[in-house]
């Protein structure tokens, strides 16, 4: 990290990583405690530090690395081993999704924009704010890069000395789980966002009822996606300042697409769609209540 | 540092690098299909670019129920510390709106409920 902040000083790269740092603090230290707990399992299974730091290097993923200890063992199949990774990480799908144009911009930064995308990562780029006079695509790889140097830096202090540091961390992890629930309560201060939170929370819970703490996140995914374009035109309209009543018109218009934004109205759409907002996060937060 | 009786490597270094060769690509795919589906350049299906827009919020609350996948409200200490911890954070963050300060005193809040209040075994 040192090294490439002194070589692109120039470029506007310092400014972006001073101002990422203090954002990226939350995963510093969950990164760090989580990397270790990786750190400290993988030196048990008979692998130093220097491989800890290359799988966090390559591979780049929490559950996804703390399964693949379990795969250094002799005759696991390579093909079982790559359904259960994909499977595991199958949510990251979502994330690219929302981040296509915006990727766009980033130019010879994308690749490693795409490999770097952990829940974290991609959280944290709702979550902070670029500010002014810092580039986006380099404030966005700061964030990035930073995270993955905690990662690295995490797994191989876990697998160094793991076992003699006198500090209990137990529950340190808990700092993700914190990081999601504040960028949540962001996400609900804005009334649009709030049938999408309920639709995102009611959907996995329900599904970890009902499929369990394993297999759950596939079957949320779909009624996520499900629900969403069900109510396509409905609630999102693209127009910020479309309030829910507008956007209900949109549906009757059709499409629902950007350009018919702005189109009036339609009188025959009943009233009964101004619910949507209520009614939505009602039902979401019934699910929690099951 | 001294070797600790360390293990040994239970399979080969060529495995070793197999395995890690394919988990690695297997979770860079789920991180690239969709740019893969959509490559850079041609525009993106409205459908997608809705979709793109949407999805952010029921994402975060989808991580959230990911990160508590665990708690068993049935079993001991039945959710509680990550109950109390979990409101803490929302209400902290509600009031100064400071991301520190909430992951912070959340995260303090939930290792001293773990650690002295609820221990396990």
């Amino acid at each position: 990290m040192q090294k490439k902040r002194g070589s692109l000083k120039k470029n506007g790269y310092a400014a972006a990583f001073r101002a990422a740092f203090p954002q990226t603090i939350p995963v510093l230290t969950g990164y760090l405690f989580i990397g270790m707990a990786f750190g400290v399992m993988i030196q048990e299974k008979g692998y130093g530090f220097l491989w800890a730091m290359l799988m966090s290097l390559i591979i780049y993923a929490g559950s996804g690395q703390y399964l693949a200890v379990e795969f250094f063992e002799p005759g696991v199949s390579l093909l079982k081993a790559a359904f259960l990774e994909i499977m595991v990480n199958i949510r990251h799908v979502f994330y690219g999704l929302s981040l296509l144009e915006r990727f766009e911009k980033m130019g010879k930064k994308r690749l490693y924009m795409i490999f770097s995308l952990t829940d974290e990562t991609y959280s944290l780029y709702y979550a902070a704010k670029v500010p002014e006079g810092v580039e986006e695509d380099k404030f966005l790889f700061a964030i990035a890069a930073l995270d993955q140097s905690y990662w690295i830096l995490g797994s191989g202090i876990g697998a160094l000395l793991g076992d003699i540091l006198p500090f209990d961390g137990t529950g340190v992890d808990f700092a993700m789980t914190a990081l999601f629930l504040v960028i949540m309560t962001e996400q609900l201060m804005d009334r649009k966002n709030r049938p999408g939170v309920a639709i995102g929370v009611g959907c996995a819970l329900l599904c970890r009822v009902i499929f369990g703490e394993e297999d759950f996140v596939l079957p949320a995914m779909a009624a996520i996606l499900a629900l969403l374009l069900a109510i396509r035109g409905r609630l999102f309209a693209d127009e910020g300042s479309a309030e829910l009543a507008d956007a209900a018109s949109l549906d009757a218009c059709g499409a629902g697409a950007a350009g018919a934004a702005g189109a009036e109205p339609a009188a025959e759409k009943p009233g009964g769609r101004l619910a949507g907002d209520g009614g939505l996060a009602g039902k979401g937060e019934k699910k929690d209540a099951d | 540092m001294p070797e600790r009786g360390r293990k040994k490597m239970p399979i080969s270094v060529g495995r070793t690098f197999a395995v890690i060769f394919v988990v690695s690509a297997c979770v860079f795919l789920t991180r690239a299909l969709p740019f893969f589906c959509f490559p850079k350049g041609r525009p993106v299906p409205p459908v997608v670019r809705y979709l793109g827009g949407a999805l952010p919020p029921a994402v975060i609350g989808m991580l959230v129920v990911y990160c508590l996948r665990s708690v068993h409200p049935a079993l001991p200490p039945h959710g509680i510390p990550e109950l109390i911890s979990a409101a803490l954070v929302v209400l902290l963050h509600r009031w100064k709106r400071n991301n520190l300060l909430s992951i912070g005193a959340g995260t303090l809040c939930y290792m001293f409920l773990v650690q002295a209040v609820f221990p396990q075994g």
